[in-house]
């Protein structure tokens, strides 16, 4: 589903490789993590599948499309939930709604079915006419995270989509996802709860410095390392606990 | 299409939420032209029925300055104050209390008087009608000077005028007293009139008429459209926060991310504020035609100008929409859009010609005005108001606005795929 080749992003001005030489081959209805560090570069990954930034070098492919070749086409298949809170604050949770979805090109009913149905399973139907800055942390990353698979994308990109969020949404937005994923929806997410990483992903990546330095199913990671119980362990044992601070 | 209905109908909802912005956006333009109508015209009325103070140190008490009086007394404008003594009249000029002082010298009569005979008796002598010529050739009067004492706050424009009117008024009188010179010389009888002295070149003032009545100019003709054009550009302000606020609240990166080009994106905020434009330029003209002459000021004309004034104003929208997505494009912060829109939309307006006439510039910035939009837009206006233009006349003014506006949002598309290439 997502093939990458030699992908290496260095930022302007910076000493450093954001993302080095990076290999990665994500198969079809797979939910796969993307688990590092701060400024590991798991993002800064992230924003280039999603063509919000250019790779240094390298190449990667969607569903076997490139964004140079379909661009356009290749957006309709994808959704991003980004970490911060892409939503209009002023606009109800509805008025949003309707409006990111007009872009993906639903409309009329299809539009409105779609947004009611997502809005009941996140807990969300009796607050759709409320303004977005009226909305609690949890309720906003729920809304965000419609946004994004209104349009039932063949792709999602989750950068760290229950930060900041009390373990109700948590449970709510993770049940979702994996019914999304159920349903055929492949998923690169990227998160530092690595409980929730270790139930939630079918196969896992350890980033640091830019360079997948471990990936596996979680439970074969743990096996593997000696004396990890869970995939905190194996991941403090592999990335070290020396700061990673970039400036 | 419909993703540019979505678009626009989401400006709308962003637009109507924001109660503060919207009052600024309709009502300061508002403000701005009752404001510059009044005090402009207050100063057309100041000029024309109030009296300025001036005070006349009369040194001289002959016919010069008996005929400096009259000249200042039937002018309208000045109230004439005498002063006995110049020290005086010096002393309340520079301390503020009066704009101007006239200070008649003395003997000013008979040294004219003494002057023109001088110079009428030589004349005569030519011609071998004076006997005695060589006796005036060797008393040639000394020349004399009128002074004027200017308050250091007088304005340029006020102290042109004084010069020029009483120069005019002296010229008038040494004109008189050389015919008088003349017939005194040329005749015995002083009832016998030989010469016609009054002005034989005079002028009438030709208006452009609109059926068969003239297109006499008011400060509201004037004012309405100089700063509803001002105002129109002033979206430029908002529109470029509005966008920089997409970038910072992330709602942008989500746009990006969706597929949607950036031009449906603009054209969405082009149709919503362009829709905002117009509102404003009605309101204006609202105020211009009913509200004016209930507070005084001069009724805006506009009958059977309404479909061309609308069409250079839509124009004028259209090239400050164009300026304010280009500005949002680049600006990365509010920091950033806000100050420099304001300001560059003054800058504009100066070069526009909404405060200082074009043609009164150094021709070096008459050159650069000829590129502000806004110096399109106000002729235009001035066009359809007060040069009775039709739509053929305006179309190189409109032309060159909707040129910006396309030339100003395809560098914002080019700019911004650029900026995010993949």
């Amino acid at each position: 589903m997502i093939k990458i080749h030699q992908l290496s992003k260095k930022y302007k001005g910076a000493d450093y490789f954001s993302v080095m030489d990076l290999d990665l081959h994500v198969k079809e209805q797979e939910i796969f993590g993307l688990l590092g560090p701060n400024g590991a570069g798991k993002t800064t990954l992230i924003s280039m599948l999603c063509s919000l930034i250019k790779p240094t070098s390298g190449s990667f492919s969607i569903n076997g499309r490139t964004f140079k070749e379909n661009k356009n086409e290749l957006k309709q298949l994808i959704g991003i939930v980004p970490q911060e809170y892409s939503l209009y604050p002023t606009l109800t949770a509805y008025e949003n709604l309707a409006y990111f979805g007009s872009m993906y090109g639903l409309k009329g009913s299809e539009l409105k079915n779609s947004i009611d149905e997502h809005l009941e399973i996140l807990g969300l139907t009796r607050f759709a006419h409320k303004k977005i800055d009226s909305f609690s942390g949890g309720m906003k990353r729920r809304v965000n995270l419609i946004a994004s698979i209104l349009h039932q994308p063949k792709v999602l990109f989750l950068d760290e989509p229950t930060v900041g969020v009390d373990v109700q949404s948590k449970n709510v937005i993770i049940d979702h996802l994996k019914q999304l994923n159920a349903e055929g929806t492949t998923m690169i997410y990227t998160s530092h709860h690595l409980n929730e990483a270790e139930n939630f992903c079918s196969r896992v990546a350890i980033i640091d410095e830019g360079k997948i330095i471990s990936k596996g199913i979680p439970s074969d990671l743990i096996a593997k390392q000696a004396n990890a119980h869970n995939l905190e362990d194996v991941f403090i044992a592999i990335t070290g606990k020396a700061l990673r601070d970039h400036a | 299409m419909h993703k540019l209905i979505a678009s626009a109908y989401k400006e709308t909802l962003l637009l109507s939420r924001d109660l503060g912005g919207l009052a600024i956006l309709f009502v300061m333009p508002l403000v701005l032209v009752i404001t510059i109508t009044l005090i402009q015209d207050s100063s057309f009325k100041t000029i024309n029925d109030t009296k300025i103070p001036v005070l006349v140190v009369d040194l001289d008490k002959g016919s010069v300055s008996q005929s400096i009086f009259e000249g200042l007394s039937t002018s309208n404008s000045l109230e004439i104050i005498t002063k006995a003594s110049e020290e005086e009249a010096k002393r309340a000029v520079f301390n503020g209390e009066y704009q101007l002082a006239i200070v008649i010298p003395e003997n000013l009569s008979a040294v004219l008087q003494k002057k023109v005979n001088y110079n009428v008796e030589g004349i005569l002598a030519k011609f071998g009608l004076e006997e005695d010529s060589l006796q005036i050739a060797e008393s040639v009067p000394k020349r004399m000077e009128i002074i004027l004492y200017f308050d250091p706050a007088t304005q340029q424009s006020f102290k042109s005028s004084v010069k020029n009117g009483i120069d005019r008024m002296i010229s008038q009188i040494e004109t008189q007293s050389i015919y008088k010179a003349f017939q005194e010389q040329l005749s015995e009888d002083e009832e016998e009139a030989i010469f016609e002295t009054e002005r034989f070149i005079s002028y009438k003032e030709m208006v452009p008429t609109k059926d068969s009545k003239d297109i006499i100019p008011n400060s509201a003709q004037h004012n309405v459209p100089a700063w509803a054009l001002f105002a129109i550009f002033f979206i430029i302000v908002p529109l470029s926060i509005n966008m920089v606020k997409e970038k910072t609240q992330g709602t942008f990166v989500r746009l990006r991310t969706n597929p949607v080009h950036y031009a449906t994106v603009l054209g969405g905020k082009t149709v919503v504020y362009l829709t905002v434009c117009l509102i404003q330029f009605s309101l204006m003209l609202i105020i211009g035609v009913y509200l004016f002459p209930a507070i005084g000021l001069p009724t805006l004309d506009v009958a059977g100008r309404l479909p061309l004034l609308f069409t250079v104003a839509a124009f004028a929208g259209l090239a400050a929409i164009g300026l304010g997505l280009l500005l949002g494009t680049v600006a990365k912060t509010q920091e950033q859009s806000a100050p420099f829109g304001a300001t560059f939309v003054v800058i504009l307006a100066a070069l526009g010609g909404v405060w200082v006439p074009v043609f009164v510039m150094p021709k070096f910035m008459q050159l650069v005005s000829n590129l502000s939009p806004m110096n399109w837009g106000l002729n235009g206006f001035y066009d359809v108001f007060l040069r009775n233009s039709n739509l053929k006349e305006i179309l190189p003014e409109i032309g060159l606005l909707f040129m910006f506006f396309i030339i100003t949002t395809v560098i914002s598309i080019v700019y911004n795929e650029k900026k995010n290439a993949i």
